[in-house]
């Protein structure tokens, strides 16, 4: 029987010989990015809303976005925000029927990181 | 019980109901956010740091201020479809439906609350 050692055997996945692939990580990435990019949000909108309040209220919520915490925020929200819109960039290339490839979709990934990173240096130089 | 067919009793049960539209709005959003997110990062990080009067003349300007309404409306809109995708998959049973529909007024009253900023600004 294929059953005689039922229960002693090693449960899927082996995470401790377990490797992740560039394929599931980007894509675990592009969800963290996308849902962590809801705190940038609302520090904007908070700015906007302290903007049309009045100047006290715009100095506080403006030094706080300003300041090394929220510069801090701003900047790794501007790298997730690169990287989460090279992922759905990536979704709608899939969903027309190309790179669907495993080896396209690694390449895919690996430039996800280098062009989030460059577009996020280039727009940091810029503003 | 024994009435109902296998086929009968699975009918309806999948997952499949409005995922159609969820992930067509899911599309069309994230075309519009293509273009809308590189504008808003270039206006916005432009201003972002100036004094109070120097934002408030830049919000006044048509096209700053309807790209920030632009971005921070369809942003949101993807956002509250996205967090329901997560939400969807790591909660279960009542937490799962509560955590849904906070999420979604957290979406729709920030959208509400930064559309009449910007307006307030701009008028």
């Amino acid at each position: 029987m294929a059953d005689v050692n039922r229960g002693d055997r090693p449960l899927s996945p082996h995470l401790t010989i377990y490797r992740p692939q560039w394929t599931s990580m980007s894509s675990i990435l592009v969800r963290i990015t996308g849902n962590a990019l809801i705190v940038a949000a609302l520090l904007i909108v908070w700015w906007f809303v302290a903007a049309a309040a009045g100047p006290e209220a715009f100095a506080t919520a403006n030094g706080f976005v300003t300041s090394w915490f929220g510069d801090l925020v701003m900047m790794l929200s501007l790298l997730g925000l690169w990287y989460h819109l090279l992922g759905g960039l990536r979704h709608l290339v899939w969903d027309s029927g190309r790179m669907l490839d495993v080896d396209k979709s690694e390449m895919a990934a690996q430039m996800m990181v280098v062009l989030s990173v460059l577009l996020t240096i280039f727009t940091v130089i810029v503003l | 019980m024994a009435f109902l067919t296998d086929r009968k009793r699975a009918a309806g049960m999948g997952s499949a109901k409005t995922g159609t539209e969820h992930h067509w709005q899911m599309m069309v959003t994230s075309v519009a956010l293509l273009i809308l997110t590189p504008l808003f990062v270039f206006t916005f990080g432009a201003i972002l740091g100036s004094p109070y009067e120097e934002v408030i003349a830049y919000y006044q300007r048509p096209f700053p201020a309807v790209v920030a309404i632009l971005t921070l409306l369809v942003g949101l809109f993807h956002y509250r479809l996205g967090v329901q995708t997560l939400i969807e998959d790591y909660v279960h049973g009542f937490a799962r439906k509560a955590a849904i529909i906070g999420m979604i007024c957290l979406s729709y009253a920030a959208a509400a609350f930064a559309i009449f900023a910007i307006i307030r600004i701009a008028l």
